[in-house]
């Protein structure tokens, strides 16, 4: 690891100032990508200036179906949310899958969604949930913050703060896990929010990250019911191919795994 | 047997310091004026050095030295040696290209080492690594096996035209083609055998301690031969004579054959810290160091082909292999798909015409060498999806085919040089298929079938070959090396005992079942007794710890030095006792007089030895004794595997449902350390079968460089294993030892392979089975093996 100064933020002012006023600074949350990242000297920035200080940046709050998760939130924190669960157990099955233990204990929705490694889980909740990103800065709809493979809208140094959604009437997210490293190779999150209002977000197998797949939230709009995917095509030559799954198979997975979220959310 | 006696489940006494974090490894010792080394790596995998620019890194801090490829050869650091010679089938000796340990001209892999930078700290070493400046011509690269040979391909080593190494043949050939002429039914297949990266739990290390005074150095090393290491760095590699070079090989967390081998690092440690002037080096390779640079194993692609005459006995086998042995010819590569592959070629069969063709090349990736099996699972795994195979296509059960082909009669000489002294192959084929319900698995298929699942089941028979090995036969193959060991037992004053031991454990549980062998023959407490093993200031000499030897060769040099000890004390006894020594009696820590009731503690004897006051005439005080063993033959490990699975049509995923496990070891000492030697055999295997796989690009670089895409077995991947054992004594040892540590990785693969060709209903699935390719291999019947 390259030398680095470490800060710990106030609150949100502070936090955008310190990181503004350091030479390449990075925001630092749970850690777990940034560390390893600058541990193999990958990433080397001059700052961090750690969010998980700031005071209830991390709670969850859930009223009638509003959610919203503060962006330091755990993964372990977000899966085990009693309220939550009453309301969107999808999701806190999703984060009670994501990585191991201490991966779970020490990650958070807002450095994962900030990430937006291309096979991470949360993005895709965020896109069927209809989710908006909060910021310092400025509120936007998911599909507008998730902007590609690793890339967001987000500006220097904006920061997530919290992510905010109504709990969909029934959801459930399906999860083809890599051999190597369990992150998604195909996740599908699929939420029916009721009258006709069907999303589906695939995570893990795009060769542009995150998406909507709108053929399957029509099919499925008319009816919620697995069989209705058959006559949907995934693409094959927008799917990552690598030596873990070809185009083709990811296409298959995405395919498979939507069917089986399907059921799980209709049962 | 007594309760810490042979065949008793002693808990393993290492265990203690391990599991509470207090063992010591090489990384965790620190010594005053401790520098640090980091390695200037290729990121290319093949490329002409042009130009290396050492003068901002050199006025960085703490930096000591930084010193290259050209200082190291001209300081005369021999070239890094392969200890067996191979001959081409025309008599010419193996075409080996140099390997100095810092390259000099060309870099021949990703990760090949160019310079290394001694500094105070770490970091300060790492950053003046980063700043040393290679120009590199770039060449265009080779990396598998099959382009290697294309005339048009890059020419790696000067040495070995068209990368070819060795040319090498085993059998009669004629004879072979004979019964193919004469055969009813022949059957062919293609078969792979992926690369593997070893992945012991600790990374390799080297602590070296230089004394300027004495000009003496220590090096702390993670390595399962501290003697050969000595050896080897003295004699070859000129670092220092064998009397200035303390060799120790603390607690290593694992080895799996790659830390047989002595390598760059190391050798390049011991020199800089010299060259440097400074106390002490440390290296400890990062996990991505372990990837790029440890030994992989396996690599092979073979084409083979079996006759069978009308009543499906086989008549004839022949084989056609090409081993990729990476970049440069590891210690001993040459070996492994040679005389430690070819030779089981025979399987647990009757074959009487065997004819093996084995060529090896050299490409542009890290170099290949023995991994847990090396060479015995690329035989079995040939052999036993060839029979799944054949008996498909004859149409008949694979049981009965292997059944009807077996070994019956002992001693047996196989046409591939290998004579199996003992075995029950029915025996075991017979447990596995009783503990598996072998009879009734259709009925567990139809009901997979109807929730819409494929179930198979396979087996594999395997056979392999352990306790390497006599001296004077691996001497005439070409082993630059005789493989027997050494024991050295000191009984003290106060009657207890320290084992000296020329094998290592490393992880292997030696400090437990060494010890049970003197508690058996004596019956004193397992606690009275150490192992002194990895020192080679303490321990005079050995060969240390692969092939399961250590069990058939090493005990049996303890056994040895127990026979000399128990001599020596019964004489003691006798005069004390005044008896005739042939009347006396060695049991439960007492020295006795058969049917009386005189008798001594065996701490009474053993102070008389060294007292000296009362010895027999001319006997020399105390108590210790040495021995030497050298095994008359390899022992053969045997047994049966089967797994059944089911497997995902829709995803390829493939569960399996249930794995059993018959093994013949001949004797064994503690059935909980074999057990557990065999579990994590059998989760390397599987591994191999499902999972794991070595994959470079093109251009050279090694795409599962870490474990964000290299995918090793976990627990939740392996089922709960059914083992059981079967025992035939092995007659070529004193304690009748066969050896069990690799048995699990060489007999698993192709019982899992086998298993899902049977769920999938056809052979053409490539190894690993991960869900990717066993899908495509039900979507559109696979890619073919050699193609791939
Ligand atoms: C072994 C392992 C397994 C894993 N498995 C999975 C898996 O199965 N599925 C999965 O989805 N993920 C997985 N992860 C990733 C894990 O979920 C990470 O925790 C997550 O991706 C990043 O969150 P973090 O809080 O650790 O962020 P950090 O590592 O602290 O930061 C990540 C990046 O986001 C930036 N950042 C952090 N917080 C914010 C914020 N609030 N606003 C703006 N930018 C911010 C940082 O500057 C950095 O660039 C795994 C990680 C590991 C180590």
């Amino acid at each position: 690891m390259y030398e680095t100064n470490y800060h710990r933020a106030k609150d949100a002012a502070d936090a955008a100032k310190k990181l503004r006023s350091s030479d390449d600074g990075m925001y630092l949350s749970g850690g777990m990508t940034l560390l390893p990242t600058m541990k193999q000297r990958l990433a080397a920035p001059s700052d961090l200036v750690d969010l998980t200080h700031i005071k209830d940046m991390n709670k969850i709050s859930v009223t009638r179906k509003d959610v919203v998760i503060g962006a330091t939130a755990t993964h372990a924190e977000v899966a085990s949310h009693a309220k939550l669960m009453k309301v969107c157990p999808s999701l806190c099955a999703l984060a009670s899958h994501i990585g191991d233990p201490h991966v779970r204990n020490r990650g958070t929705i807002g450095g994962s969604i900030a990430n937006n490694d291309p096979a991470a889980d949360y993005p895709s909740a965020m896109m069927a949930l209809g989710a908006t990103i909060i910021t310092n800065k400025r509120k936007m709809k998911a599909e507008k913050f998730f902007t590609g493979m690793f890339d967001t809208a987000l500006a220097e140094d904006e920061f997530v703060k919290a992510v905010s959604f109504t709990a969909p009437k029934r959801g459930a997210y399906s999860k083809f896990p890599n051999p190597a490293s369990r992150y998604a190779m195909a996740g599908v999150y699929v939420a029916d929010h009721g009258k006709g209002d069907v999303r589906v977000g695939v995570t893990g197998a795009s060769q542009n990250g995150v998406y909507r797949a709108k053929d399957m939230e029509k099919a499925l709009s008319k009816s919620f019911d697995a069989a209705a995917l058959e006559g949907c095509n995934v693409d094959e030559g927008d799917m990552l191919s690598d030596i873990h799954g070809s185009s083709a198979y990811r296409a298959n997975l995405v395919k498979v795994m939507a069917k089986r979220a399907v059921e799980a959310a209709a049962s | 047997m007594g309760i810490e006696g042979i065949g008793a489940r002693v808990l393993r006494k290492e265990d203690k310091r391990f599991i509470t974090g207090a063992g010591r490894y090489t990384d965790d010792h620190k010594v005053a004026g401790m520098h640090y080394a980091a390695f200037v790596r290729s990121p290319h995998a093949y490329a002409k050095i042009k130009k290396i620019n050492i003068k901002a890194a050199s006025k960085m801090s703490g930096v000591a030295g930084i010193f290259n490829g050209k200082e190291l050869t001209g300081d005369g650091i021999g070239n890094i040696i392969c200890g067996w010679m191979v001959h081409s089938k025309d008599g010419s000796p193996m075409n080996m290209g140099a390997w100095s340990a810092l390259a000099t001209e060309y870099v021949r892999y990703v990760g090949d080492a160019v310079a290394v930078v001694i500094a105070e700290t770490l970091e300060e070493a790492q950053a003046a690594a980063e700043a040393v400046e290679v120009d590199y011509k770039v060449l265009k690269a080779v990396v598998s096996a099959e382009d290697a040979m294309d005339p048009k391909a890059p020419q790696l080593h000067p040495e070995a035209k068209n990368n070819i190494i060795y040319d090498w043949e085993i059998g009669e050939e004629d004879a072979t083609d004979a019964a193919f002429a004469k055969a009813a039914n022949v059957v062919e297949i293609d078969i792979r055998n992926n690369r593997l990266v070893p992945n012991p739990m600790e990374p390799r290390s080297a602590l070296v301690q230089y004394d300027a005074a004495e000009d003496h150095f220590t090096l702390h090393t993670t390595s399962q031969n501290p003697h050969v290491a000595r050896l080897v760095l003295s004699a070859f590699y000129q670092v220092a004579p064998e009397n200035k070079l303390r060799v120790i090989a603390p607690d290593v967390g694992g080895g799996f054959g790659a830390k047989i081998y002595i390598y760059p690092e190391e050798i390049v440690c011991l020199w800089a810290a010299k060259k440097a002037g400074v106390a002490a080096v440390k290296w400890t390779a990062s996990r991505s160091d372990a990837f790029l640079t440890d030994a992989h194993g396996r690599d092979h692609v073979s084409k083979a082909k079996m006759a069978f005459d009308k009543n499906n006995k086989i008549t004839g086998f022949k084989i056609e292999t090409l081993a990729n042995l990476g970049a440069y010819m590891s210690l001993f590569s040459s070996s492994v798909p040679t005389y430690l592959y070819a030779t089981l070629l025979s399987g647990q069969y009757n074959i009487p015409n065997i004819h093996c063709n084995v060529k090896t090349v050299y490409t542009n990736t890290v170099p290949v060498d023995a991994y847990r099996g090396a060479g015995r699972p690329e035989a079995t795994y040939l052999v036993e999806r060839m029979m799944t195979t054949a008996a498909r296509e004859l149409g008949v059960d694979p049981a009965e085919l292997r059944r009807k082909n077996f070994v019956q009669q002992f001693p047996h000489q196989t046409p591939v040089i290998m004579c199996y002294d003992a075995g029950d192959f029915g025996a075991s084929l017979d447990a596995a298929m009783a503990e598996i319900k072998y009879d009734s698995f259709e009925k567990r298929r139809k009901k997979s079938a109807k929730n819409g699942m494929l179930r198979g089941i396979g087996m594999s028979c395997y056979i392999e070959a352990c306790g390497i090995a006599p001296s004077a036969a691996v001497g005439s193959l070409g082993a630059g090396v005789g493989l027997w060991e050494s024991a050295e037992v000191r009984v003290n004053p106060v009657g207890t005992v320290e084992i000296l031991t020329g094998s290592h454990s490393h992880g292997q549980g030696h400090e437990t079942t060494f010890a049970q062998l003197v508690t058996d023959r004596f019956g004193l407490p397992n606690e009275n007794v150490q192992i002194v093993h990895g020192d080679t200031d303490k321990v005079q000499f050995g060969m240390g710890t692969y092939g399961s030897r250590s069990g058939a060769v090493g005990m049996s040099a303890i056994e040895k030095a127990l026979d000399k000890v128990e001599a020596k004390a019964k004489k003691i006894a006798a005069h004390m006792l005044e008896a005739a020594e042939g009347d006396i009696e060695i049991k439960n820590g007492e020295v006795m007089v058969k049917g009386t009731d005189k008798k001594l503690g065996w701490h009474e004897v053993c102070l008389g030895a060294y007292t000296g006051h009362n010895l027999p005439e001319g006997m020399e005080p105390g108590l210790k004794e040495g021995a030497f063993y050298d095994p008359t033959n390899f022992t053969f490990p045997a047994g049966c595997y089967i797994c059944e699975v089911e497997v995902d049509p829709n995803t390829g995923v493939t569960t399996i449902e249930k794995f059993v496990a018959a093994d013949d070891f001949g004797k064994i000492i503690n059935p909980m350390i074999v057990e557990g030697q065999v579990h994590g055999g059998l989760a390397q295997g599987i591994g191999q079968a499902m999972m794991e796989n070595a994959v470079y690009d093109d251009d050279g670089q090694l795409l599962s460089a870490s474990y964000m895409d290299y995918t090793m077995p976990r627990a939740d991947d392996l089922p709960s294993f059914n083992v059981s054992t079967t025992e035939t004594l092995c007659p070529g040892n004193p304690l009748g030892i066969k050896g069990c540590g690799e048995a699990g990785a060489i007999g698993s693969p192709p019982a899992v392979i086998n298993a899902i060709t049977d769920a999938i209903g056809h052979n053409n699935l490539t190894m690993p089975a991960s869900p990717q390719n066993v899908w495509a291999a039900i979507n559109d019947g696979g890619m073919s093996e050699a193609a791939e």
